[in-house]
């Protein structure tokens, strides 16, 4: 086994260009789940929003990418706004019964032969959707990408606007749940009608959180776009999501850090155990198993670990025992 | 009219309900001299129950009205409607002379008219203090792009902790402050709850059976602190089942049956009322309402008039 291949590609992994966007989806889920606790099973929608918009802004419509990024933006609010009207007046539940059909309506949308000409059906757009952005690559031409990192110079350019991208939203959450505003809010995910009690417009705080973490899930789209340069309808399917809550749960939901720590861990030990049962098979050590089955096998075992976490950890990595074990009475 | 008496050592705020209320007809749905709450026809149904099913009905600025009843009586329903968490099949109702049937429960509770819940409604996973915090209206750091500015919401902050610890301490609750109020029992809820509905410095303060599961050292207390409110000038309106105590605060009481009001009065006289005892012990029934035995019985109807 050659460890020094599974710990480059593990690490690359982690921290790489999809753990990015998995965590910048992962922050705003936070702020609708975590913190408002919105049950939002639709955050793919939000993060392919922002994907077509590049894709449609810069390929079909070849205009700028800055564009494409502002009406991602747009495109996000006005499709929270489209799910939220509705169903946030109502039981929460709801809301998720509507986010993940809508979810998987914009993905049959867009990937639909009618409307081909600017989604790009089953094929998606592939083209030079980030090129505005790696123009801007202040890194030596020549620059050697990092020995146990197997980055190309454009990824790592991705890498770090994407971080310094996280990194900003992280703040700006921080920022908001420590205010009175994130009082409001987790006064809404613990009982909606004190907080009605006491004079708050709880509608206009859980459109506020809806919009605001579909944003920044436009954003892990965005990069999403920019880095791989194509976007394509089934790569947003709803296990996106899953995968989302499960980083949120993994890190500790209504946590700052939640979204950051649950990417890492969970990018880190699905890349880490599919390297070793890969490597394990190819070298005869397992043999029940052939190389086919690791893809499943490894979320067999992210399953089965996020099971564990959950009996024994339940507030994950980073959440706090004592807040968890209050009954919400 | 039958002789309520009054404490020569009464408050003011006392003395003045029981002088506006002096006059007032001992008959359901009788007129204040200052309603600050007056409700028509309020209906609701549920299924083939009428749950609710008001006439008239009229809540005196500053005093302290009880409203009892039976189990199932609609008390909580009448609550619910009134302060919009509920829609009723029909009525139409004024809070300082204004219409506000049809106005949403938050708008409600801004322009003063605050209520607590039967099953209470603590925050569990926020502290004492947040829960507190929650309560006091017009925050500028409760807007969405003000509470990024620490310095634009801080002293107003300060100010409200500052009130909020005072009504801790009112209530027996400031050494929780930093405790999840999760971790508080049943009764402590109950008190939190009512200290947090204070915060929003209400017109009018509706509580849904707030000495429920208080132990009885405390209750004491926690009756004088509600007529302290009534001394600081809010109108209390509230739900017990404990007839003591509805005779020892109460200015005015409201008597409810299967959805209807069936008597009002003042505690005295309404604890002697027949239909009163009827609705609330059964037709043959020889207990009093209150323990000092303050409800004669078997008085006949009429008496009280
Ligand atoms: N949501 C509901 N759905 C159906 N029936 C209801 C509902 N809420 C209340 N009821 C019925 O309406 C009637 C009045 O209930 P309400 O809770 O107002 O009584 P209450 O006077 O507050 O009683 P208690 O003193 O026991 O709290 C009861 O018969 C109850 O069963
Ligand atoms: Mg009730």
């Amino acid at each position: 086994m050659d460890f020094s291949i599974i710990l480059s590609q593990t690490l690359t992994q982690a921290i790489g260009i999809t753990a990015i966007i998995y965590c910048l989806a992962a922050i705003g889920l936070n702020v609708q789940f975590g913190y408002t606790g919105l049950l939002n099973f639709g955050q793919v929608a939000f993060v392919a929003a922002g994907a077509y918009a590049v894709g449609v802004i810069v390929f079909t419509f070849d205009l700028s990418l800055w564009l494409a990024i502002l009406v991602g933006v747009v495109a996000a609010t006005l499709l929270a706004l489209l799910l939220g009207i509705p169903t946030l007046r109502l039981r929460a539940d709801y809301l998720a019964i509507v986010t993940i059909a809508a979810s998987e309506l914009l993905r049959l949308l867009v990937r639909s032969i009618a409307f081909k000409d600017i989604f790009g059906g089953a094929q998606g757009l592939n083209g030079k959707l980030g090129q505005q952005f790696h123009d801007l690559n202040p890194l030596p031409i020549d620059f050697q990408p990092l020995p146990i990192l197997t980055w190309t110079r454009q990824d790592i350019w991705v890498v770090i606007v994407g971080w310094l991208l996280v990194a900003l939203f992280t703040l700006l959450v921080w920022g908001l749940v420590r205010s009175p505003w994130g009082r409001v809010v987790k006064g809404i995910r613990e009982d909606e009608d004190a907080v009605v009690s006491l004079g708050k417009n709880v509608f206009v705080y859980k459109m506020q959180a809806l919009v605001l973490g579909g944003i920044i899930g436009a954003f892990g789209g965005i990069v999403w776009a920019v880095a791989k340069q194509s976007v394509q309808p089934d790569t947003f399917q709803p296990d996106f999501t899953f995968f989302v809550y499960t980083i949120l749960l993994l890190g500790g939901a209504a946590r700052v850090f939640g979204p950051i720590v649950g990417t890492i861990i969970f990018w880190f030990l699905l890349t880490g155990i599919g390297e070793v049962l890969s490597q394990a098979i190819n070298a005869g050590y397992i043999d029940f198993l052939s190389s086919t089955d690791v893809g499943s096998i490894r979320f067999i075992l992210m399953g089965l670990g996020l099971m564990l976490l959950m009996i024994f950890r339940p507030q994950g990595i980073f959440g706090d025992r004592k807040e968890l074990a209050l009954d919400a009475r | 009219m039958p002789a309520s008496t009054l404490d020569p050592d009464a408050p003011p705020g006392r003395r003045a309900a029981f002088a506006a209320l002096a006059d007032v007809d001992c008959l359901p749905g009788s007129a204040k001299p200052d309603p600050i709450l007056v409700a028509d026809h309020v209906s609701r149904q549920f299924g083939g129950l009428k749950a609710v099913d008001v006439n008239h009905v009229e809540i005196q600025r500053g005093a302290i009205t009880a409203l009892i009843g039976p189990n199932g009586a609609g008390k909580t329903t009448l609550f619910n409607l009134l302060t919009g968490f509920d829609k009723p099949d029909s009525g139409k109702w004024t809070f300082n002379d204004r219409q506000i049937a049809g106005t949403a429960p938050y708008r409600l509770a801004r322009m003063g008219m605050v209520r607590t819940f039967q099953l209470t409604k603590a925050l569990s996973r926020m502290t004492v203090m947040d829960n507190m915090r929650l309560g006091a209206k017009g925050q500028t750091g409760e807007r969405f792009f003000a509470s990024l500015l620490p310095f634009t919401w801080k002293a107003q902050e300060a100010a409200n902790e500052k009130r909020a610890l005072d009504l801790l301490a009112r209530f027996n609750l400031d050494a929780k402050v930093d405790d999840f109020a999760g971790s508080l029992s049943g009764g402590q809820r109950k008190l939190l709850e009512m200290a947090r509905a204070l915060m929003t410095s209400p017109e009018i303060i509706m509580l849904d059976e707030p000495m429920a599961g208080v132990n009885p050292a405390l209750t004491q207390s926690l009756l004088g602190h509600i007529k302290n409110i009534r001394e600081e000038g809010t109108t209390v309106l509230f739900v017990e089942h404990d007839m003591d105590m509805v005779h020892d605060i109460s200015d005015w009481v409201i008597v409810m049956a299967q959805g209807e009001i069936i008597a009002e009065g003042p505690p005295d006289a309404v604890m002697k009322d027949s239909q009163v005892i009827d609705a609330y012990l059964g037709a043959h029934h020889d207990k009093a309402l209150t323990s000092d035995g303050a409800a004669l019985t078997n008085t006949p109807a009429g008496d009280t008039q």
